[in-house]
């Protein structure tokens, strides 16, 4: 084929995806019977973003991720990521719930491996090395052959995000998975995520209710409104890389956090839902 | 070990109470053994006749084992096909229902005819006895999946079987172990149902079940309350087997597992 002709037929969409890891655009979401969960949104998620999504509850944030996971398909709009389809993009992606999310049953090194198992790309020997590589990063090569009911909460988010990150992401979904832990852990999660994502460099939709998390971790804070889930603000979080504990007392850090809240504030005002700041 | 001794010695005590008021109660009211034979007299017919009473354990410990085993590897799969869609519950539930409903008795009958008064039969009848409780247990474990973890599968493109046999099965097995629990003790009693039936034509090879027909119409009260005892042991040495499987594969990892380690 003429070259030329090629990259005609292919330069509209890659000038978008050039830009852009993950593009929404006029998403709109709609369950059976039920009100609209999102409405007409739009998204674009450049490679090597951080990026939060925050607002009131029923505000579609679960949902959103579910959508770029193709776990659950848009009424209508688009979604892709590297220009594919979510469902043929789920190779590049890795998902974290809000719970761990292990099997019981397995101790923690053949959990992390579970990603690696299902897809059959690698033999037994170098998915357990790969497995406790992970484990190594996130400190729990210790409990390797721990099963979960016998780990804290903080320590079973780990090995949810090493599973994760086994199968070598470039889109981490992140469904609020910090919310059921303690402040001190949460904190030092973050502070591992961020180290984590400066090793590996994938980019991240994270799922919060924590304003102070959204800021300490993200390049751009996503406000949504509810009912039917919106973009209300986009606030870009200046910080560069690499971000100390410290950052959480710096006054530049707080009053954005400050910006973060009074945007939720104007969504109760225009009584949007309760805000759990 | 000490925790174990200390369990035991409760009951134990209320076995000795219960055995020495049995023999109060024979002096006592000089109740005649072909009513209530005293406990040496029982004894005596262990001991006298441990022939003829190993040989009807050994027959219905067979047959409850063997049916069993069916009801177990049937339930599972019948479990199985079941919790493939909701519609194939919603057309199928209601009979298996039937299997818990129609007693046992009643069917029984229908089965010598057709498989023939023998060994074959009550294995059978042990079976249909056996079933409901491990499918009903089964298909609720394997469809109760959490949520998350199933969507996690899809993330990796998991294949149905993948799901079934990495995620629904282990999932299942304490509910497997629980309906596996009722049915150990059912099976005995399943075994003893159907020798009642069928062994009937064939003297002295019939079970438990035969056994105490035949010694109930020889007023052998003594002998008859040694089987009842057997059917006892025989059903708790199954319900303990299971329950010793259970610990030995769910102990590691799961809570109600942790729970009887607590106590």
């Amino acid at each position: 084929m003429h070259p030329a002709v090629k990259q005609h037929a292919t330069s509209a969409p890659c000038d978008a995806a050039a830009r852009s890891f993950v593009s929404i655009r006029g998403l709109h979401k709609r369950y059976a019977r039920g009100a609209a969960i999102l409405e007409d949104l739009s998204l674009e998620v450049a490679p090597g973003d951080f990026l939060s999504l925050i607002g009131p509850s029923g505000c579609g944030k679960s949902t959103l991720l579910k959508l770029v996971a193709g776990l659950v398909s848009p009424t209508s709009g688009s979604i892709e990521v590297e220009g594919m389809t979510p469902a043929n993009a789920r190779e590049l992606m890795s998902f974290i719930f809000q719970e761990a999310t292990l099997l019981p049953w397995r101790p923690v090194v053949r959990n992390v491996e579970l990603g690696l198992e299902l897809e059959r790309s690698m033999d037994r020997g170098r998915r357990r090395a790969k497995a406790e590589e992970l484990l190594r990063l996130v400190g729990l090569s210790d409990v390797a052959w721990h099963y979960p009911r016998q780990l804290s909460g903080g320590m079973r988010m780990r090995v949810s995000i090493a599973r994760a990150l086994a199968t070598r992401p470039r889109l981490l979904l992140m469904d609020e998975p910090f919310g059921a832990l303690d402040e001190m852990t949460r904190d030092r999660l973050n502070e591992e995520v961020l180290r984590l994502r400066a090793e590996q460099g994938w980019t991240a939709l994270f799922v919060t209710h924590s304003v102070a998390e959204a800021v300490f971790l993200s390049t751009r804070v996503v406000v949504l409104r509810a009912k039917p889930g919106r973009v209300h603000r986009e606030i870009p979080v200046p910080f560069g890389f690499p971000r100390k504990a410290l950052l959480r007392s710096d006054p530049a850090f707080l009053s954005l956090v400050g910006e973060v809240s009074g945007a939720l504030r104007e969504l109760h005002a225009m009584g949007e839902g309760a805000v759990a700041a | 070990m000490k925790g174990l001794a200390s369990q035991a010695a409760w009951p134990l005590g209320v076995l000795v109470l219960v055995v020495l008021g049995w023999h109060g109660a024979t002096v006592l009211f000089e109740i005649p053994p072909y009513i209530l034979p005293a406990p040496g007299r029982v004894l005596a017919a262990c001991i006298e006749r441990h022939d003829n009473l190993l040989l009807a354990v050994r027959t219905s410990a067979v047959a409850a084992l063997s049916g069993f085993l069916l009801a177990a590897v049937a339930g599972v799969l019948a479990a199985v096909v079941l919790a493939q869609s909701p519609l194939v519950r919603r057309c199928l539930v209601p009979y298996t229902i039937l299997l818990q409903t129609v007693p046992v008795v009643a069917i029984a009958p229908l089965i010598l005819m057709w498989f023939g008064s023998g060994m074959r039969s009550v294995v059978i009848v042990v079976a249909i006895i056996c079933l409901f409780p491990i499918i009903a247990n089964t298909t609720q474990g394997l469809v109760s999946v959490d949520r998350n973890l199933l969507d996690l599968f899809r993330m990796s493109n998991a294949s149905r079987l993948q799901v079934l046999v990495r995620l629904r099965l282990p999932h299942a097995l304490p509910a497997l172990f629980t309906g596996l629990r009722i049915s150990s003790g059912l099976s005995v009693i399943g075994a003893f149902t159907g020798e009642w039936f069928a062994s009937s034509n064939t003297v002295g090879q019939g079970g438990l079940g035969y056994s105490i027909i035949y010694a109930n119409s020889q007023l052998q009260t003594d002998y008859l309350f040694a089987l009842v005892l057997a059917c006892a042991v025989l059903g708790s040495s199954f319900f303990f087997t299971v329950v010793g499987c259970e610990w030995l594969l769910l102990h590691r990892w799961h809570e109600s597992a942790l729970k009887a380690e607590g106590e």
